[in-house]
């Protein structure tokens, strides 16, 4: 389908002004949002040229937008340390959590929330940010995880090589799926990566030589690992990791998308017709996203495993891929709050809805539909598809709107 | 020798299934632009219906004329759903293709956990009849009997497709649009409800195709669909989107290949040289897959 | 509706000779706007089409011209009024609208590649199809090839199949883009010589860059600048004064060519 846009708007000089001065307006926004004072550094050539209200806002602000850009500065940081300091709350919050908040079993939990929202982080670098509908990213993640667990145990290789091996390939994987699949655009695109990724799928599952466990999944070697990420009582510092893989998938993100090649890739999203008629090489820009998200994503599946204590051959199921594409759409594409968010929530509710089931709740009701509502999936599925018709913007998105809306009434 | 022909015959009737997921598949994706992941939940559909609807049944009756019945049954039943499907959610979302594959996605995973809550996960057996367990000769193979239903039923299904793109003015309006959708507004034609007929037939052959995949499997259980889903994604790259003698081709290169490499190379690989082929047809002939920018 | 018009006598004027009388126009377009995600592609369009004869729609590439046929036709998400013989049509859906009488033929004509040259006229007319009389009177050529893929005909010859499967509908205006857009010579005087047939009897908005053709079967011309009308007239005024022409239209018009 071509867009009737083509058809009105042409190569011109005024387009590409219009596009650069846009450009310019979300990289203030971007930087706004993410609570950095200012962007005119990172487009130079953008801010330089097409003077835009947005761009002169940002070269000189005011003292209360810079007041405005610190206080955005310090909620990721004051999130950041709340979080940090949770393995020292020795709080019991019923029905949240299971027993004390610093007790193994919710920082186990609260950890696999953190890991996902890192992941649904890394394939927003495709879906959100490029507009890349992928099936496929399970297939890096699951390879994160397995690489480092076969590494450890079957090559009996040191921790430090193991993590840089696991990225190496992945990234060379991501290279490779991503080139053959970016040969087809939009909907071809998402069948042939899912193919991919089921692939790979099926090769865990079959064990061969019996190196990926089939479906019983890899445990990870403990002798391969430092003492204070091994057992129930070190479960903080697992944690903790957890916590700063988040961190270092924020940070990645929050540069990418301020630097020239988030410039493009929103470019890409955008109008992809556009972005190729200016110049911007749309196979490079995306292939580009496809590798950096993987190797998030790879990191993810490394830490995945460190917190769980193996590879699970979940983690390389379609179901897994489409379950990352309900995070990011639930919480928000295109926003790393959004994404995070939606990965945090899907992976409590997932863990948690199980325990509704036996509630007495869904006790009251008939059996088949106590049965049906007790599936953790079936719910989130509907959530999904509600979120999908009513809050396009995703949850995160729709509490800016009614933040918004209270302000102004 | 005739190793081969088994191997052969089982990978023809495995590609009937999968043409007959396909199909549908590839019709939807031709005329409307949308990637159809509802069309596992289709299938499951027409699995459980057969299913429910053979053991509903009489046990005087047959198995044949019980399943022959369960076929009908799941069929409409399968028509229907795409019906609702299409009316309720995939027309309010009309242009937005990527929110239509996010509803279709979110259908899915909600219906196999409902059906996973309601049956539970594992497989539950299904009737054969007997005629269809046991096998037939040819050329000095003793072949499965419902090897030889498959294909029949998939070459009936693909001659009434053709039949009806070919001969009627339904058939007209659906490949011109596959060709160019709105272009075929534009001359004033209503396409909103040939969108609902193709869902509606698409609907009906994945759940035939769901109550035959049962029957080969000898059970039926929440997962069947989604696998079969993902070799008829690939058979509908292969064959080139919303060309129905293209996918009927694809099928059947993918269940050979899928049979033969299965056994003479390794178990496992057969499933791995079908993605191999995929990335051969899309290195080599990128161009010929419609949809490529949409 | 405030941009400047160089000579506002148009609209209500009887136009091919004076023997109709004052008529309503057939298309009204008041502020129309369309946007695509960033860009604002027409920003305020207004002009009428009168009810007979061609009107060109003119300008330089990519201000908008095809944008407006799509806009007409709901091809293109659009705000403001359109009304047909003053019945709104800007919130309809194409397909009602098309069927309202509004016929279309695209630019780079559209026809089914695959589809032969009878189905492309059996999708409008499933009854006759290749037997309609104005496939006799008007494309008489077309007959031979009748059951020859469309993908497969010349340019000259697509564009008949676009022009023969609109006209085979009763239309009150007919939209038609580029119609000689990459045709030889030859073939650009039988497209003109059809147009010219065809708007004794509907009245035509005509993208055109061919300013012969427009010379030759224009009575009326709008042109547009940078989604703004910035000229209203007579086609003979405007073709007629070389320094008009050039700054409206810039160099990239056509002027040779035959017509």
């Amino acid at each position: 389908m071509t867009s009737p846009a083509q058809s009105g708007v042409n190569p011109d000089a005024t387009t590409e002004a219009r596009l650069r001065a846009s450009s310019v307006s979300r990289a203030s926004t971007a930087a706004a949002g993410a609570a950095r004072p200012a962007s005119a550094a990172l487009t130079p050539e953008a801010s330089g040229s097409v003077p835009s209200p947005s761009a002169t806002a940002t070269s000189a602000p005011t003292s209360s937008t810079r007041a405005q850009a610190l206080a955005r500065a310090a909620l990721p940081l004051a999130v950041l340390m709340v979080l940090a300091y949770l393995p020292y709350v020795p709080t019991e919050l019923p029905g949240i959590l299971p027993g004390r908040v610093n007790g193994p079993g919710s920082l186990q939990l609260l950890a696999t929330c953190l890991v996902m929202g890192g992941i649904a982080l890394s394939y927003d670098v495709l879906f959100g940010r490029t507009g890349l509908l992928s099936f496929g990213h399970a297939l890096f993640v699951a390879a994160g995880s397995y690489l480092l667990t076969i590494s450890l145990s079957t090559w009996s290789l040191p921790l430090p090589v193991a993590v840089l091996l696991a990225l190496a390939i992945t990234g060379v994987l991501a290279v490779v799926v991503g080139g053959i699949a970016l040969r087809v655009g939009g909907i071809a695109f998402a069948m042939v990566t899912l193919a991919f990724a089921q692939a790979a799928s099926i090769v865990v599952l079959r064990n061969p030589g019996g190196v990926t466990g089939g479906e019983e999944g890899l445990t990870l070697e403990r002798e391969a690992l430092p003492s204070l990420l091994v057992g129930v009582a070190n479960a903080p510092y697992r944690y903790w990791l957890a916590l700063a893989f988040v961190t270092v998938a924020w940070l990645v993100v929050s540069l990418l998308v301020r630097s020239r090649a988030g410039h493009a890739m929103a470019a890409v999203r955008e109008n992809e017709t556009r972005a190729s008629v200016l110049g911007l090489g749309t196979y490079r820009v995306k292939l580009l996203a496809i590798v950096i998200g993987s190797l998030l994503g790879c990191l993810g599946g490394i830490v995945h495993a460190l917190v769980l204590g193996g590879s699970n051959p979940h983690l390389t199921t379609s179901e897994f891929t489409l379950a990352l594409l309900v995070m990011v759409v639930l919480g928000g594409a295109g926003s790393t709050w959004g994404a995070l968010i939606g990965g945090f929530l899907y992976a409590y509710a997932d863990a948690r809805l199980v325990e509704v089931s036996g509630s007495s709740l869904l006790e009251s009701l008939p059996h088949t539909i106590g049965q049906v509502l007790s599936q953790p999936l079936f719910i989130l599925g509907i959530i999904f598809i509600v979120v999908v018709y009513f809050a396009p913007s995703g949850l995160t998105g729709l509490g800016g709107r009614l933040i918004r809306k209270g302000r102004s009434t | 020798m005739s190793d081969f022909v088994l191997l052969a015959t089982t990978g023809l009737a495995l590609g009937a299934l999968y043409f007959l997921a396909a199909s549908g598949l590839s019709l939807i994706y031709g005329l409307m632009g949308v990637l159809n992941f509802a069309h596992g939940a289709f299938m499951m559909v027409g699995a459980y219906a057969g299913w429910l609807t053979m053991t509903d049944l009489p046990p005087s009756l047959s198995v044949g004329v019980r399943l022959l019945v369960a076929a009908v049954v799941a069929v409409a039943l399968g028509a229907a759903v795409g019906v609702v499907v299409e009316v309720v959610l995939i027309r309010p979302l009309y242009r937005h293709h990527i929110q239509q594959v996010l509803v279709t996605v979110g259908l899915s995973l909600a219906s196999v956990a409902a059906a996973q809550g309601i049956w539970g996960a594992d497989p539950r057996p299904v009737e054969k009849p007997d005629w269809m367990s046991g096998t037939t000769s040819l050329l000095g193979a003793r072949l499965p009997t419902d090897r030889f239903v498959y294909v029949v039923a998939a070459l009936a299904v693909l001659a009434g497709l053709l039949a009806l793109l070919r001969l009627t003015r339904l058939g007209l309006i659906i490949r011109a649009g596959v060709e160019n959708r709105t272009m075929v507004q534009a001359l004033g034609i209503d396409v909103q409800r040939t969108f609902t007929i193709v869902f509606a037939i698409g609907g009906a052959a994945a759940a035939l195709a769901g109550i035959l995949y049962a029957q080969y499997a000898g059970s039926v259980s929440p997962a069947q669909g989604g696998s079969l889903l993902i070799f008829a994604f690939i058979v509908v790259v292969i064959g080139g989107m919303g060309s129905i003698v293209g996918t009927a081709v694809a099928a059947v290169a993918v269940g050979l290949v899928q049979q033969l490499a299965n056994y003479y190379a390794a178990s496992g690989v057969g499933d791995l040289s079908v993605v191999l082929l995929l990335a051969l047809v899309l290195l080599l002939r990128p161009t010929s897959l419609k949809g490529a920018t949409a | 509706m405030t941009s400047p018009e160089t000579s506002p006598e148009t609209s209500a004027r009887p136009v091919d000779g004076g023997h109709t009388a004052v008529l309503t126009p057939v298309l009204t377009l008041d502020d129309v706007h369309v946007r695509y995600g960033g860009s604002h592609v027409l920003q305020g369009v207004t002009f009428e089409v009168p009810a007979t004869g061609v009107t060109a729609l003119l300008g330089r590439n990519g201000v908008g011209k095809t944008t407006t046929l799509k806009a007409v036709l709901g091809l293109a998400p659009r705000t403001g009024s359109i009304a047909v013989r003053g019945n709104p049509i800007e919130t309809q859906a194409t397909t009602r609208i098309v069927r309202d009488g509004i016929g279309y033929v695209p630019e780079d004509r559209e026809v089914f590649a695959g589809l032969t040259v009878d189905e492309n006229l059996r999708l409008v007319d499933p009854e006759r199809g290749i037997e309609a009389p104005i496939v006799r009177d008007l494309f008489p050529d077309l007959i031979a090839r009748r059951a020859q893929r469309a993908g497969t005909l010349s340019g000259g010859q697509q564009q008949m199949v676009s022009l023969a499967r609109v006209l085979l509908r009763d239309n009150t205006v007919l939209l038609i883009d580029e119609p000689t857009k990459g045709l030889a010579p030859k073939l650009v005087t039988e497209v003109a010589d059809v147009l010219a047939e065809v708007a004794r009897m509907t009245p035509i908005l005509l993208v055109e860059q061919n300013l012969a053709l427009v010379r030759r079967i224009a009575d009326t011309v709008v042109v547009l600048d940078a989604g703004r009308v910035v000229h209203r007239g007579r086609a003979d005024a405007l073709v007629a004064d070389a320094e008009l022409t050039r700054g409206l239209l810039g160099v990239s018009m056509r002027r040779e060519g035959a017509a």
